[in-house]
Formats: C-alpha cells, sequence, structure tokens
C-alpha cells in the first residue's frame, strides 16, 4: 500500500488542479488574475497541467498599474507567447484618465489602493464571473478563514460573516447575476511550499526574485527599488545593493531584502532561515493592523 | 539543500475543545515551539500582550483572526493555519468551541484524517468532548487524540490523567473510530506538545507532535473502489489532438491503470481504459487523491457528473438516500422542501421527504419525536433525488459518500450528509 502515497506537494497540487477544474466546470466565464509574482505563476503553471494537452481555456487578467517593474511585464508577455494563453489588461493609468480613480499624492503615495477599482472595471467590462488569484492563507491573519470559493456581492464585496460553509471537496459556485466569486485554488500553499514547487516542476520566474545588484533606498524597514515613480525624502539617499523580492507587486512599495541568494536552492534555505513574513516587506500592510482586512472588503485580491 | 522536503507528507487535523480549555494556546504553542513563527509575528503579539497588561506572552494571539472577533475577544469560524517539520506538513482546521460550533466542527472535521480534542484535566469528560468526539466519529475521522490539558493545575499527577481516560474510554466504545489515543500535556508550559515533560515520568507515550508526525495515514484512503467522477472533458481542439477526447478528474478511490475495464455510471456503457495522462506525459497509474486525465479505447458519451468505476465492485445507484444531516444555515431545514443537491461532480435536486430521529448529540441518544432541524441540529432523513445518485456508504468513501443541499433562493450551503 505505501506505493500508493503522495508527497506533500504532490497532495497540495492535486488539490489545485481539483479546484481550477471545478471552477472551469461551474463558471460560464473564469480568469486567473496574472500580477506577474510567483504565485500566479504557480497558479497558471496549475492551470495548464488542469486542461492538457488542451490549452488554458480562459483568459489570464492582468491589473496593470503603470507602475511595473519592466522585469515583470517582459516575463508576462514571454510567457503569454510560449504557453498560448490570451492575456486580457486593466490599466489603472486609464481608470486615473477616466476619472475613476483619483491618484495619491506626497511621499508614500500609491496605486495600490486604485487597482480595487480598476480590478472591479475589469470584471465588469468583460463580464468574469469567477477571478482565481494566487493568494495563500499563512500570508496574513485575515486570509486565514478564506474560502476557496468566496463569494463577492454585485459591489464586489467581501463579507467576512457571509461565507459559505466548505465541506470535503464541494464547492458550491452558485450566484445571482451580478455577483462573483474569487476563488484561490493554492488557498492551502504556504511560502515554502510555492518556493518547494517552483524548484521541483523548474517553474520559471521573473528574475527579480534572484539576488541582483539594483539602485535602492533604504525606507520603512526594507530597499525600495529606485524608480521614476519615487519621490525621494530629504534623508533619503540612493545607493546600490545586491537585493531580492519575496513579493512582486507596485514597484513603488515593494520592498526587496539584501540577499546573496543567486539560486533558488539558496532562496529556500533564507525562507527557511528567514525570521519575517514575506508581506512583512510590503509597505500597504504596515499602514495598520487589519489594513489588508479593509482592503479586502473592499473588493481587494 | 537537503531534498527531504521531496518525501514529507501532508497531516490535516482539526482541534475541537470547548472555550478556555486551550485550545488557542496549544495551536500557538504548536507553531511557536516548532518554529512555524515569523519574528514580525512575535513581535505584533508581544506588543498586543503587553498593551493588555499580560504577564506572559499571549501564545493564543497567534491564532486570532478577523477584526470583528478580536474587538469582540471571541473566535466565531474555522480558521486554517499551517505548520511544518522536516517529516509532515500540517494543515490545522482550527474551529472554535463558541456559538455555531457544531457547524464549523463539522466543517474542519470534513477534510481532517485526525481530530485533536482537547479536555480540561480540572474537568474531565463534559458533555463538549462528547459531542465533539461524535462529530469526529460520525465524519470519519479515523485518528482520534485526546489531548488531556492543563494537567499544571492538578499537579501533573497520574491519577487525574488514567480516570479521564477511562472515563472517556467508557463512552467511546459507542463511537466509530478504531485509533484512539491519550496524551497528558500543559499547553501554557509546553509539558509534551513539543518537548518531552520532565514533571510527568510516568507517561511513557510520544509527545503530541511525535504522534502527529508518525502516525500512519497511508491506509485513510480507500485504495479498493475504483471511482472517478469526471470533472470535465478536455477536447483540444488543435491539429496535433484532433480526435483527444480525456475526462478530467480527481481519483475519489482505487487505483487506474491502462487495460483496465471500466463501466461508465449511470450510462453503463463499458470500456477500456487507454491512458491515464498529465501536462507531463502520460503515466502507469492513478490513485486518491490524484488529479489526472483518464482517456478511453472506445467513443462513448460521457460528461461532467458521470463516475468511471470498475465492473467488479460498483457503487449504489438510487434516487432514494438515506442521509445523515447537518444542518447549517439559520433558516431552519423545511421538511417537505426541495434543494439544490450537490455530490462529487454531479448535481440536481432533492426533497426531504421524511426525518427520521433527531440526534442528541450530548447524550448520543436518538429522538424519534423531534422532526426538526435549526442550525447545528443532526438529523436522519430520507431524501428522493431528481435523477440517480451514484454512491458509496460514506463509511466506505467519504468523497462519494458525502453531499451538500443548497438553498434555491439564496444559493447558501445549507446542510452537509453523509449518506448512510
Ligand atoms: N495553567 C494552565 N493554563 C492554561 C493552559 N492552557 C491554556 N491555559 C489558559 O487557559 C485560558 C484559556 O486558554 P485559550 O487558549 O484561550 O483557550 P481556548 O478558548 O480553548 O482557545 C488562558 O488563560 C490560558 O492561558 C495550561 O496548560 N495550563
Amino acid at each position: 500500500m505505501s506505493s500508493y502515497h503522495l508527497t506533500h506537494l504532490r497532495e497540495l497540487e492535486a488539490e489545485s488542479i481539483y479546484v481550477i477544474r471545478e471552477v472551469y466546470a461551474q463558471f460560464d466565464n473564469p480568469a486567473i488574475l496574472f500580477s506577474g509574482g510567483k504565485d500566479s505563476i504557480v497558479v497558471t503553471h496549475l492551470a495548464r497541467k488542469a486542461f492538457a494537452p488542451a490549452r488554458i481555456p480562459f483568459p489570464l487578467v492582468h491589473i496593470d498599474t503603470g507602475h511595473n517593474f519592466p522585469e515583470t511585464m517582459q516575463f508576462r508577455d514571454d510567457l503569454m507567447e510560449r504557453i498560448g494563453a490570451k492575456l486580457v489588461v486593466g490599466s489603472v493609468q486609464q481608470s486615473i484618465d477616466q476619472g475613476r480613480v483619483k491618484e495619491e499624492s506626497g511621499i508614500n503615495a500609491s496605486r495600490n489602493a486604485l487597482q480595487t477599482t480598476t480590478l472591479l472595471d475589469t470584471i465588469e467590462k468583460n463580464k468574469f464571473d469567477a477571478a482565481m488569484g494566487g493568494a495563500r492563507r499563512d500570508e496574513e491573519k485575515a486570509r486565514a478563514k478564506e474560502r476557496f470559493f468566496s463569494h463577492r456581492d454585485d459591489f464586489g464585496q467581501w463579507d467576512p460573516k457571509n461565507q459559505r460553509p466548505e465541506l470535503w471537496n464541494i464547492f458550491n459556485g452558485k450566484k445571482n447575476m451580478g455577483e462573483h466569486f474569487r476563488v484561490f485554488p493554492i488557498s492551502n500553499w504556504t511560502e515554502m511550499d510555492v518556493w518547494q514547487y517552483i524548484l521541483m516542476e523548474n517553474i520559471e520566474i521573473p528574475s527579480l526574485y534572484i539576488a541582483h545588484e539594483r539602485d535602492v533606498i533604504w525606507r520603512d524597514g526594507s530597499w525600495l527599488p529606485m524608480s521614476d515613480y519615487i519621490n525621494l525624502r530629504p534623508d533619503e539617499k540612493v545607493e546600490r545593493k545586491k537585493v531580492r523580492f519575496r513579493t512582486l507587486g507596485d514597484i513603488t512599495i515593494t520592498g526587496g531584502v539584501e540577499s546573496d541568494a543567486d539560486s533558488l536552492e539558496k532562496i529556500i534555505e533564507e525562507v527557511a532561515a528567514s525570521r519575517n513574513t514575506e508581506r512583512g516587506m510590503r509597505a500597504d500592510d504596515k499602514r495598520s493592523e487589519t489594513s489588508m482586512e479593509d482592503r479586502k472588503k473592499q473588493g481587494y485580491f | 539543500m537537503s531534498d527531504g522536503y521531496l518525501d514529507m507528507e501532508l497531516l490535516r487535523f482539526t482541534t475541537a475543545g470547548s472555550v478556555d480549555d486551550g485550545k488557542s494556546t496549544l495551536i500557538g504553542r504548536l507553531l511557536y515551539d516548532s518554529k512555524s513563527i515569523f519574528e514580525d509575528q512575535i513581535e505584533q503579539v508581544k506588543a498586543t500582550s503587553e498593551r493588555k497588561g499580560l504577564e506572559h506572552v499571549d501564545l493564543s494571539l497567534l491564532t486570532d483572526g478577523l477584526r470583528d472577533e478580536r474587538e469582540q475577544g471571541i473566535t466565531i469560524d474555522v480558521a486554517y493555519r499551517y505548520f511544518a517539520t522536516p517529516k509532515r506538513k500540517f494543515i490545522i482546521a482550527d474551529t472554535p468551541g463558541h456559538i455555531q460550533y457544531t457547524r464549523n466542527m463539522v466543517t474542519g472535521a470534513s477534510t481532517a484524517n485526525l481530530a485533536l480534542i482537547l479536555v480540561d484535566a480540572r474537568n474531565g469528560v463534559i458533555e463538549q468532548t462528547r459531542r465533539h468526539s461524535y462529530i469526529a466519529s460520525l465524519l470519519q475521522i479515523p485518528h482520534l487524540i485526546v489531548c488531556i490539558n492543563k494537567m499544571d493545575l492538578v499537579d501533573y499527577k497520574e491519577e487525574a490523567f488514567t480516570k479521564i481516560v477511562s472515563d472517556y474510554e467508557d463512552f467511546a466504545s459507542k463511537l466509530d473510530v478504531n485509533d484512539i489515543r491519550f496524551i497528558p500535556i500543559s499547553a501554557l508550559h509546553g509539558d509534551n506538545v513539543v518537548e518531552r515533560s520532565d514533571k510527568m515520568d510516568w507517561y511513557d507515550g510520544s509527545t503530541l507532535l511525535y504522534s502527529l508526525e508518525t502516525i500512519h495515514i497511508g491506509s485513510d484512503q480507500n485504495h479498493i473502489d475504483a471511482r472517478f467522477p469526471v470533472q470535465t472533458v478536455i477536447r483540444p481542439h488543435s491539429d496535433e489532438y484532433h480526435d483527444y477526447r480525456g475526462y478530467a478528474g480527481r481519483v475519489a478511490g482505487g487505483i487506474f491503470r491502462p487495460g483496465d475495464e471500466v463501466i461508465v455510471q449511470p450510462s453503463g456503457f463499458k470500456s477500456k481504459i487507454r491512458s491515464v495522462d498529465t501536462l507531463d506525459g502520460p503515466i502507469e497509474q492513478a490513485f486518491p487523491p490524484m488529479s489526472v486525465t483518464l482517456t478511453l479505447e472506445d467513443d462513448i458519451d460521457v460528461s461532467r457528473g458521470d463516475m468511471i468505476v470498475r465492473e467488479n465492485n460498483p457503487p449504489r445507484t438510487s434516487q432514494d438516500l438515506e442521509v445523515m444531516l447537518c444542518w447549517l444555515n439559520e433558516s431552519p431545514m423545511l421538511t417537505g422542501g426541495k434543494y439544490v443537491l450537490r455530490h462529487t461532480s454531479s448535481e440536481c435536486r432533492a426533497m426531504i421527504k421524511e426525518v427520521v430521529y433527531k440526534m442528541n448529540i450530548s447524550d448520543l441518544t436518538r429522538n424519534m419525536d423531534d422532526k426538526t432541524a435549526g442550525m447545528n441540529d443532526i438529523v436522519k432523513v430520507h431524501l428522493r433525488t431528481t435523477k440517480p445518485i451514484i454512491n458509496d456508504p460514506y463509511r466506505r468513501n467519504r468523497q462519494t459518500g458525502s453531499i451538500i443541499l443548497v438553498d434555491e433562493t439564496t444559493n447558501e450551503t445549507v446542510a452537509a450528509g453523509m449518506i448512510v
């Protein structure tokens, strides 16, 4: 009997593929939210596994803040080409130009909060009824109770008190007109699982995750990449450091860590020894202890 | 780097105990002592403990969830936590002992291989203990660990422990669980959680973590009855795979190999497995809980909701089901009411024809006179479905034996059922 057993990564993989297939079967018009980060890359990889030898039978959606790492954009376009997937882009710049949202000003200005509107507009315009994301329950306290199938009302909002119980592997994607679901196929993965899986499966990821030399400034406890979108404070100076990023988001708020980890194996060693959560590096989560929860309620990823 | 992670197993467990038995402290202790807590999380918890004027770091804060609860100081739902040791990765379905607890525990228990049941050493086996154990047994969790907590408050005395063990064993004879173990612990001080206690020499069993790491879970899946519910049909529409027709799904029981003679239910068509496919190419066999794609030798009509099985031990096919139902919703069950029924990958409508009895889960008796069910009630019912359900008894297969009911107007999941 012992030969009929899966390792933890294979069991997580099987669960995620199952969830992605359920989404395809239960919804009319699903999509993957693709940020260019490792988690959405893994979800995309799992979606390929779910439908092989066919292509992924639904589009990938990128919410483009306009403040991207150039490496992320290049990676995104190469990946779409390689797997033959359809890409839909929602542009925050366009939301600003159309007066849907107002750009923040000041030293900590970021387009992070603005993404929510662009995302909801993109979902509505394309009539997506299920948007799959790479969020994991281990990322943050507010996510620990998140369902695989997370129901959103017709304003795209999440009501933590009104989520459906999920039992066994039976998912309930029933909804009324105008409502949609967010689905999180890798809910049960941890940061470590994601890295180990990337290594095991030899999945390509943006070079930003691997230690590299870069112009950075020290702000709020992490190395923020220098870019055209950053306003320097008087006491800040640009330095050249060897850094890597643990999450990839808007370039204005994604801090890196100093690191010599220039291979996946070394990254995994660093993650194992690391004493900080990956989200600890993101300026948007530092604003208040419950900031993630507040943004979630409004319809953030 | 070592490749140890390539042989780690996954264990899902659920935790149950009544309020203040020390469940949050125990989980916090497991996470903390197994070094699964990051420094920024610990810093937050330290700061909060100080703000509250506590003397020690309150590990239970580590597992605190949403803001509403933080404000009200209660937990109201199932939360999932993760930690890993070099041997296993653990997923904890943490279910609070407060209101709605039956619903929460049933939810957490539905995916668990193991249940941790907490007992306060001062109070012994109480009604809550029996309820939690009954739910674990009803949901067919294969392994139970009863943690007798707060041993420090009974001076780490062996008699306190053995008394609780024998009380528990008395009533556990009525349960349907084969593997029950008992561990005396102090979650607060860490005795027998991760580290062996030096205060309980009389106990020669293993620590909680060691038990979690070594309990044999390889036989928890059904490897005998071949069951493959089809989720979706894969048709690539490309030149290379012009005639490809694959049936995508997750193995719910048994082993599938190329060449196996199979039957597709409910049509009854027979065929042979041509290949077991994955993105990385064909493989030699598929077993639970693998997600694969099967192709068949014959061009027969197969679609979502069908089940591919083997001839020798077929599932049951019926429109009349006898089900143990746990009601999960605030609006009570309507006898004679119609609901959407979901079972594996199939869906139909079902009517609640009759309530046989309501379970009194405090004393494990059946109330034949009470035919109602509100939130948190467990009842045995007869259902009539609009199409045949291809099923097994829940005791034999947790995937093909489970259903949920969905309210047709609110779309909410209102009940979870185990087919008898
Ligand atoms: N003396 C002692 N107190 C404990 C132990 N475990 C938990 N407690 C205390 O019991 C109270 C309730 O614990 P908590 O973990 O919040 O219980 P929960 O409601 O089951 O999650 C807290 O004051 C804990 O510090 C133990 O092993 N010994």
